[in-house]
C-alpha cells in the first residue's frame, strides 16, 4: 500500500525537472524535450489521482494528453526543421529576429 | 373700441426693409434709387409714426385710454417666462418715436447730398435704416428684453457707422473703442435684466411696473436699488456718462450726419429713455436715484469744461452732447422726468441742427475740422450761419427758443424737487455758463473774423471732395432744407412746454410713489391716471411737497432770470474773448498751462484707462490666458500625455525581447502566479 | 513488495529526468527521456492501468521519441553550448532545491490517515471500459481531436516543405 502522496511527488519532480529544463537549456531540441517531460508528469498524476477517486476519466484524460503531444511534437519539429533550415542554428537564443 | 389706424408693426420694419433691399441689392443701383429707397422707407416710417401718434391721442380722448399695447406672438417660453414680440405705445414711446423718425428723416435727406462724393453710398443708407429699425424697436418694445435687442442693434449700427471709412486705422479704433465700451455697460444691463427676472418672473413693462407699484420707496439697499444701480451703468454705457463716456469724441470720426442722428439726437438717448421708461423701479430706490442725479452733475460739468479748450469744431459739438445728456440724468435723477425728456426733444433738434450745420460748414471749405483755421464763413455760407446761430441760442437757454424752456425746467426741478438739491442746481448753473460760452465761442471761431483758412487760389488743402474750388461755399440746398426745418423746430420745439403742457402730455407714463397703494387691479389705476389725462381742472404738479403755489412761482421767476443771465454772460465772455480782444484766449491760456493743458487732453482720461484697465487685461491675456494656460497647460497636457504614453511604451517594449527564453521564462512565472492563487483560492 | 517496486521505477524515473538534464548532447538527452517513459509506463502497469501503459509505450516512447531521433540525427545537433551559468540560477535555484527537497522529504515522511492507500493493481483498466467511455462520455473531444491531429498533419508537411525558391 502506497500513499497517493508518493505518486504525486515523483510527478511534482517530474514536473519540477521539465520547468528547469524548459528555462536553462539552450538547445531548441532539448526544450520541446522538457516539454515531453513535463506532460508525463501531469500523466503520472492524471492517473494516480483516477485510481484514487475510482473512475476511469482520468485515463481518458491521458489518452488526449497523449494525442496532443503527439501533434505538437509534429508540429514542433517541422518547425525547428524550417528555422534550422533559415537561421542554420538549434540555438534559441539566436533566433531573435523579432527582438527590436 | 375701434382704433383709427393701428399696425404699428410698420414704424420699425419699414427701415428695415429699406436696409435689407439696400443692403442686399444697391451695390448694383444708381445712387439716386439707393437714395430714394432709403427716403421713402423712413419718410413712411415717420408718416405712420404721425398716424399711429394721432390713432394713440385719439384713443385717450374717445375712451380715455392712455396705453396701446399689441403682441405679435411669443419669442420665448420657458416655463412660466415668457416674452414677446410687441409693441407699447403710451406718451413717452409717441415722443421718442417721433423724434426718432423725424429728425432721422430729415438727416436721410441731408445725407444724400453730403455722402454723394464718398463710396459705399449704398452701405451708408443701408446701416442708417438698420440703426432706425433697431432705434424704433428699443422705443417701441413692451418689454425689457426687446429692448435690450434694439439696444444692443444700435450699437451694433453705431459700430458699423463709426467705422464707415473702415480703412482709416483711427476710424476703425474708434467703431471697436464705441462698441467695447457699450459692452461694458450692457453688462450691467443684462444683470439688472436677471434680476428683473428672478425676483418678478416676467420682463414685459405692464407687469413690472403693476407689481413694482405695491413696494414703498426702499430706504436700504434692495432688489429694486440693484436693479436701479445696474440700469445706470447700461445707460452710462449708451448715453456716455461718467465713467464711460471716452467713446463718443472718438465717435466723431463717422461722417457728420451719423454724428448728428446717433451721437446726438438719437442713440445716445436711449439711456435716458430707459431711466424714464423704468421710473416706477427708480422712484422706489431712492438710492439709485441719487446716484443717477450725482453722475448726471458730475458729467455734464467735467465734460463743459473740456468742451471749452477743444479746437476740433465736431469734438466741442461731441462734449457738449455728452453735457446735455448729464443735464437729461440730473433731471431724472431728481425724479423729474418729463423734464428729462423734454429736453430730450428739444436737444435731438438743437443738436443734430448743430452737427449738420458743422457737416456744412466743413463741406463747404473742403474737409477741415479745426476752428482756428477758420472764420469769417458768414459771407459764405450765410443759410449755415443763421441756422447754427439760431441752434447755439436754443442750447444756450436764451429765451424764446427752444432750450431755454427745457433746461430751465430742468434747473428748477433740480432746485426744488424733493429728491434735488441745491449743489445740483449750481453745478447747473455753472455748466450753463461753459456751454453758453463755448458754444459761441465755436459760432465766433467759425463764422466771424477773417478767414484763416488756406487761400483760395493756390491748391487747396484736399478734404475728400472733388468739387472743391478753392473757396468756401454754400452746401446744396438738399442739405440746407434740413437745416432749415430743424432751425424752425429749435424754435418752436419748446413752446410746448409753456404751461407745463408736456408734463401733463406724459403724466400717465410717470407712476407716483406714495404710501403702500393697496391691491388695486389694473383697471382702477388706468382709470385714476385717465381721470387725470381728461383734463380736470389743474392737474397737480408731479413733485409733492411743495408750498404755497404762490411764492414758488416767484422762486421760479427768480431762477429763470438767473438762468437767462447766465446765458447772457456766457455769449459775453465769448464776444469779448474771441471778437474784441481775439490775442486775449491764448495768454490766458499761457498762463493757466498746467490746468489748461490737463483740460485740453481730456484730464488723460484715455491714457489712464488705457493704463489701469486696457493694459492690465492685455497683459493678462497674453501672459497668463495664452502663454501659460494655453501653451503650458492645455498643450502641454495634451503634449504630456503622449510623451507619458511613448515612454510608458517604450518601457513595456523591452518585453518583447524576440528572445524565445525570455518569453518562457514569463510564461512559466505567470503559470506559478495562476496556481498559487488556485491554490489559495482552494485552502480558504 | 509494492513499495519496493515503485522505490526501484520512481528512482528509474527520477534518475532519467535529471540525467535528461544534466546531459551535454542531445542524444543522451533523448535516450535517457526514453528511459523515463518506459519507467513511467511500468508505474502505470503498477497502478493497473494497463490501456494506458501500453498506449504509453506504443506512442510516446515508440512513435514521438523515435520522431526526435529522427530530427536530432537529421539536424546532427551536437553538443549543447556551454554557458556561462546564470546568477540568478544560482541565487534562486540552489536554495529552490534545497527547499523543494525537504518539502519533498517531508511529504514522504507523512503517513496521514486520509490518504487513502492504492493497492498495486487496484483500479483494473482494461481497454475495453476505457473504449467504452472514450465512446460515449467523451465522444465529442474524441472526434475533435482526430480533427486536431488531421491539421497537425497537414501544417507538419507545410512547415517542413523546401521552400520553392
Amino acid at each position: 500500500m502506497i500513499p497517493i502522496s508518493w505518486y504525486l511527488l515523483l510527478s511534482a519532480f517530474l514536473f519540477a525537472c521539465g520547468v528547469t529544463g524548459f528555462l536553462t537549456k539552450r538547445n531548441i531540441i532539448t526544450l520541446f524535450m522538457s516539454i515531453e517531460l513535463m506532460l508525463n508528469g501531469v500523466n503520472l498524476s492524471f492517473i494516480a489521482f483516477a485510481t484514487r477517486l475510482g473512475t476511469l476519466d482520468g485515463h481518458i484524460f491521458v489518452f488526449f494528453v497523449m494525442v496532443v503531444a503527439a501533434a505538437e511534437a509534429a508540429v514542433g519539429l517541422a518547425i525547428i526543421i524550417s528555422v534550422y533550415r533559415t537561421r542554420e542554428t538549434l540555438n534559441v537564443d539566436r533566433v531573435n529576429l523579432l527582438k527590436l | 373700441m375701434k382704433l383709427f389706424f393701428w399696425q404699428p408693426w410698420l414704424i420699425p420694419v419699414l427701415p428695415l426693409a429699406g436696409a435689407l433691399i439696400n443692403g442686399l441689392l444697391g451695390k448694383r443701383f444708381p445712387k439716386s434709387l439707393v437714395a430714394f429707397i432709403a427716403l421713402f422707407f423712413t419718410g413712411a416710417s415717420f408718416l405712420f409714426a404721425c398716424v399711429h401718434a394721432y390713432t394713440l391721442v385719439a384713443a385717450g380722448r374717445d375712451y380715455g385710454v392712455v396705453i396701446l399695447e399689441k403682441s405679435y406672438g411669443t419669442w420665448i417660453r420657458a416655463g412660466s417666462f415668457s416674452v414677446d414680440f410687441g409693441v407699447y405705445l403710451d406718451h413717452l414711446s409717441l415722443v421718442m418715436m417721433l423724434v426718432v423718425t423725424g429728425v432721422g428723416f430729415l438727416i436721410h435727406v441731408y445725407s444724400v447730398a453730403y455722402m454723394e462724393h464718398e463710396g459705399g453710398y449704398y452701405r451708408f443708407f443701408a446701416y442708417l435704416n438698420i440703426f432706425m429699425f433697431f432705434m424704433l424697436t428699443l422705443v417701441l418694445a413692451n418689454n425689457y428684453l426687446l429692448m435690450f435687442v434694439g439696444w444692443e442693434g444700435v450699437g451694433l449700427a453705431s459700430y458699423l457707422l463709426i467705422g464707415f471709412f473702415f480703412l482709416k486705422d483711427s476710424a476703425a479704433n474708434a467703431g471697436k473703442k464705441a462698441f467695447i465700451t457699450n459692452r461694458v455697460g450692457d453688462f450691467g444691463f443684462l444683470i439688472a435684466l436677471f434680476l428683473l427676472i428672478q425676483h418678478f418672473g416676467t420682463l414685459r413693462y405692464a407687469t413690472v411696473f403693476d407689481i413694482v407699484s405695491h413696494f414703498s420707496a426702499e430706504t436700504t439697499a434692495g432688489v429694486l436699488t440693484a436693479i436701479g444701480l445696474l440700469m445706470l451703468v447700461g445707460a452710462c454705457g449708451k448715453s456716455a456718462q461718467i465713467p464711460l463716456f471716452v467713446w463718443l469724441p472718438d465717435a466723431m470720426e463717422g461722417p457728420t450726419p451719423v454724428s448728428a442722428l446717433i451721437h446726438a439726437a438719437t442713440m445716445v438717448t436711449a439711456g435716458v429713455y430707459m431711466v424714464c421708461r423704468s421710473n416706477a423701479i427708480f422712484s422706489r430706490a431712492p438710492m439709485a436715484l441719487l446716484a443717477v442725479a450725482i453722475i448726471g452733475t458730475l458729467t455734464s460739468f467735467f465734460a463743459a469744461t473740456i468742451g471749452i479748450t477743444q479746437t476740433d469744431i465736431k469734438r466741442v459739438l461731441a462734449y457738449s452732447t455728452v453735457s446735455q445728456l448729464g443735464y437729461m440724468f440730473m433731471a431724472a435723477g431728481v425724479a423729474a422726468y418729463s423734464a428729462s425728456v423734454f429736453h430730450l426733444m428739444t436737444h435731438a433738434f438743437f443738436k443734430a441742427l448743430l452737427f449738420l450745420g458743422a457737416g456744412s460748414v466743413i463741406h463747404g471749405i473742403g474737409g477741415e475740422q479745426d476752428m482756428r483755421k477758420m472764420g469769417g464763413l458768414r459771407k459764405y455760407m450765410p443759410w449755415t450761419f443763421w441756422t447754427m446761430l439760431i441752434a447755439t441760442l436754443a442750447i444756450s437757454g436764451i429765451p424764446p427758443f427752444a432750450g431755454f424752456f427745457s433746461k430751465d425746467e430742468i434747473l428748477w426741478q433740480a432746485f426744488s424737487s424733493p429728491h434735488g438739491s441745491k449743489i445740483f442746481w449750481v453745478f447747473g448753473v455753472i455748466t450753463a455758463f461753459m456751454t453758453s460760452f463755448y458754444m459761441f465761442r465755436l459760432i465766433f471761431l467759425t463764422f466771424t473774423g477773417e478767414y484763416r483758412g488756406p487761400q483760395p487760389d493756390a491748391h487747396a488743402a484736399h478734404g475728400g471732395h472733388d468739387d472743391h474750388h478753392g473757396a468756401p461755399h454754400e452746401s446744396p440746398w438738399l442739405m440746407l432744407a434740413p437745416l432749415v426745418l430743424l432751425g424752425v423746430l429749435s424754435v418752436i420745439g419748446g413752446w410746448v412746454g409753456i404751461g407745463n403742457r408736456f408734463e401733463n402730455f406724459l403724466a400717465p407714463v410717470i407712476q407716483k410713489v406714495g404710501a403702500v397703494q393697496e391691491a388695486a387691479p389694473d383697471a382702477e389705476q388706468i382709470a385714476a391716471q385717465i381721470a387725470v389725462q381728461n383734463g380736470e381742472a389743474a392737474p397737480a404738479p408731479i413733485n409733492e411737497g411743495e408750498g404755497g403755489p404762490g411764492e414758488n412761482k416767484n422762486l421760479e421767476t427768480l431762477l429763470m432770470g438767473v438762468s437767462v443771465l447766465v446765458a447772457f454772460s456766457g455769449l459775453g465772455l465769448a464776444w469779448f474773448l474771441y471778437v474784441k480782444r481775439p490775442e486775449l484766449p491764448s495768454k490766458i491760456a499761457e498762463s493757466i498751462l498746467g490746468i489748461y493743458t490737463l483740460v485740453l487732453n481730456k484730464y488723460w482720461i484715455d491714457e489712464l484707462y488705457s493704463a489701469a484697465i486696457i493694459g492690465p487685461l492685455v497683459w493678462f491675456s497674453r501672459v497668463v490666458l495664452w502663454q501659460t494656460i494655453d501653451q503650458k497647460v492645455i498643450d502641454g497636457s495634451v503634449n504630456e500625455s503622449a510623451v507619458a504614453a511613448r515612454d510608458v511604451s517604450q518601457i513595456i517594449r523591452q518585453q518583447q525581447s524576440g528572445l524565445v527564453r525570455s518569453y518562457a521564462g514569463w510564461i512559466a512565472a505567470g503559470a506559478a502566479a495562476v496556481v498559487a492563487y488556485m491554490v489559495w483560492m482552494g485552502t480558504r | 513488495m509494492h513499495q519496493f517496486l515503485f522505490l526501484l521505477f520512481g528512482a528509474i524515473c527520477a534518475g532519467g529526468a535529471i540525467n535528461l538534464l544534466i546531459q551535454r548532447k542531445t542524444i543522451n538527452s533523448a535516450l535517457s527521456l526514453i528511459v523515463v517513459m518506459g519507467s513511467l509506463a511500468l508505474i502505470y502497469l503498477l497502478l493497473g492501468a494497463e490501456f494506458v501503459a501500453v498506449i504509453q509505450v506504443i506512442i510516446y516512447a515508440g512513435a514521438i521519441m523515435v520522431l526526435y531521433i529522427f530530427v536530432i540525427m537529421l539536424l546532427n545537433a551536437g553538443e549543447e553550448e556551454h554557458s556561462k551559468g546564470s546568477n540568478v540560477a544560482k541565487i534562486f535555484g540552489i536554495p529552490g532545491l534545497f527547499a523543494g527537497g525537504i518539502i519533498g522529504i517531508w511529504v514522504l515522511l507523512q503517513h496521514r490517515p486520509a490518504d487513502r492507500l492504492i493497492a498495486i493493481g487496484a483500479l483494473y483498466g482494461p481497454a475495453d471500459k476505457v473504449g467504452m467511455m472514450l465512446f460515449t462520455k467523451y465522444l465529442l473531444a474524441f472526434e475533435v481531436t482526430s480533427i486536431l491531429v488531421l491539421i497537425a498533419i497537414m501544417g507538419a508537411v507545410v512547415l517542413a516543405r523546401r521552400s520553392n525558391s
